[in-house]
């Protein structure tokens, strides 16, 4: 009854920002802001187009590489700093003040060593992702209780059992918790670099539209990017959730 | 100095070391990268011939305002969805998911409709920080303590206060975390729009000399930007212990 309820308030909510949306599109003109229905007809259209599909893949290839490289050495830090204590007291301010820093500024620098290339993208894109995961993972591992640990030592378990039946259950909720951090801004990362110089992807495509002036175009990429981030946020909540409540 | 801080000292310097050791035995081209030092020297030269004071004006400027904003809209916001529950629960979701949708994809969008000016810079500046102003101001209120309101209820004190006196000192931390993240939100979203698309400030500037191969003024142009986001945040980051700690001292 009350999920019912509030499904539909959030309902209410997005019917709300649609009739502002057609209202301020009345205001400001065609050109500059197509209304709400021709905006979702050529969306319709244009995302099954060939056109999108090729930027939509240059973009999916580009972000699942960097998270990759995100995943793989924001783990790996992160499980370093978190096993040990000094490198973790050393490094996470380090962390912190990178994580804060709008890291766009260093794009050129990557533009410079990679050229127009994947890689460059890439490497964008896991510079962003790294971060949140390393922090949490540290995190994760300090928060351990030392209960657990000395309980495993009292019931003589193997250090192959501690990890898969003590460790990873303990750490892994907070763990997943970057993990979905660290998909956020590895898409924001990987789109940036696309916005700022390339010469295929989502990021780029939008850029273009704007150029171009296609609004229509420039909002149905951002509406399809942005379904695309709720979804598999709302995903990756979920299996956190899920995890959380296992333990 | 902790025996942490002496390393982390010690190995930040040793990273901008072996990067300027890098540097002069040309392991990295100079096309590439410049010497740490000959950044520092060409911010040093930027900074004295004031030729970008107005650059750097302007987008601190911009900044400020996208966080005044935000914090005076984000809080009144707060309190205003704090007091309507069923408002609260209908937005949740959406608050949920907000950083996680790469919002700065409307910045386009934000152009084609305000033309290419600040309006579309300071708009970006608030988009990006006023939710998480929003989320901490929340935050705060629902964590003040039951008992303060009974307290008041006793002393007979009056609405304002009650709010002045009690209320916005409980929950004075959390929103001090929004202003925090405000900060560094709008920081992040404004350099990142000028070096978009802008008309001028400092993001513009540091992709204009990429644009020139202009590599001495762009990395100047970086360490500047990189200094201030660093000395800001540590800033803000040592106020807040300074608050904690005055907490600490004084149980109430």
């Amino acid at each position: 009854m009350t999920a019912t309820r509030r499904a539909l308030d959030t309902t209410i909510i997005i019917v709300v920002i649609v009739l502002l949306w057609q209202g301020f599109a009345r205001w400001v003109g065609d050109t500059a802001l197509p209304g709400p229905a021709p905006t979702f007809l050529y969306l319709t259209h244009f995302v099954p187009s060939a056109r999108f599909a090729e930027n939509a893949a240059a973009t999916a290839i580009a972000f699942a590489l960097a998270l990759l490289l995100a995943y793989g050495l924001g783990l790996a830090i992160g499980v370093w700093m978190g096993a040990q204590r000094l490198s973790g007291e050393v490094g996470e301010p380090i962390l912190i003040t990178l994580y804060s820093l709008p890291k766009i500024t260093l794009y050129p620098v990557i533009l410079l060593i990679f050229g127009l290339t994947l890689s460059g993208k890439v490497v964008f894109g896991a510079i962003h992702g790294i971060l949140p995961v390393a922090l949490l993972t540290m995190a994760a591992i300090r928060n351990i209780p030392m209960v657990y640990l000395k309980s495993a030592r009292t019931l003589h378990l193997s250090p192959w059992q501690t990890i898969s039946n003590v460790l990873l259950p303990a750490t892994i909720p907070e763990v997943m918790a970057g993990l979905r951090i660290g998909f956020t801004v590895t898409l924001l990362g990987v789109l940036l670099a696309e916005m700022f110089a390339s010469k295929d992807g989502l990021g780029f495509l939008i850029i273009n539209a704007m150029t171009l002036l296609q609004a229509k175009e420039m909002i149905s990429i951002a509406i399809v990017l942005f379904a695309f981030a709720a979804i598999a946020n709302a995903i990756l909540l979920w299996i956190e959730h899920r995890l959380h409540r296992r333990v | 100095m902790t025996r942490a801080g002496w390393i982390r000292l010690l190995v930040i310097a040793a990273m901008i070391g072996a990067l300027e050791l890098a540097c002069r035995l040309d392991f990295i081209d100079h096309r590439v990268m410049i010497p740490p030092s000959e950044m520092a020297t060409a911010l040093v030269a930027i900074l004295a011939s004031g030729q970008l004071n107005d650059d750097i004006a302007r987008t601190l400027g911009v900044i400020a305002i996208a966080v005044a904003m935000s914090v005076v809209l984000g809080f009144a916001l707060g309190l205003l969805i704090h007091a309507l529950p069923r408002l609260r629960g209908a937005l949740d979701p959406f608050f949920a998911t907000y950083y996680a949708v790469p919002v700065f994809i409307f910045y386009p969008v934000m152009i084609a409709i305000f033309g290419l000016s600040v309006i579309p810079i300071v708009l970006m500046g608030v988009a990006t920080a006023i939710v998480a102003m929003i989320i901490a101001t929340l935050n705060g209120l629902d964590r003040i303590p039951r008992v303060l309101t009974k307290v008041a209820r006793v002393h007979r004190m009056g609405r304002f206060a009650t709010a002045l006196q009690l209320q916005l000192p409980a929950a004075a931390p959390y929103l001090f975390t929004g202003v925090k993240l405000s900060v560094s939100y709008a920081f992040i979203a404004v350099i990142a729009a000028e070096f978009i698309l802008a008309p001028a400030g400092l993001g513009r500037a540091i992709a204009n000399a990429y644009a020139d191969f202009d590599n001495r003024r762009m990395y100047a142009l970086m360490l500047f930007v990189l200094l201030i986001a660093t000395v800001v945040n540590a800033g803000l980051h040592a106020w807040d212990l300074r608050w904690a700690r005055r907490r600490g001292a004084r149980p109430s």
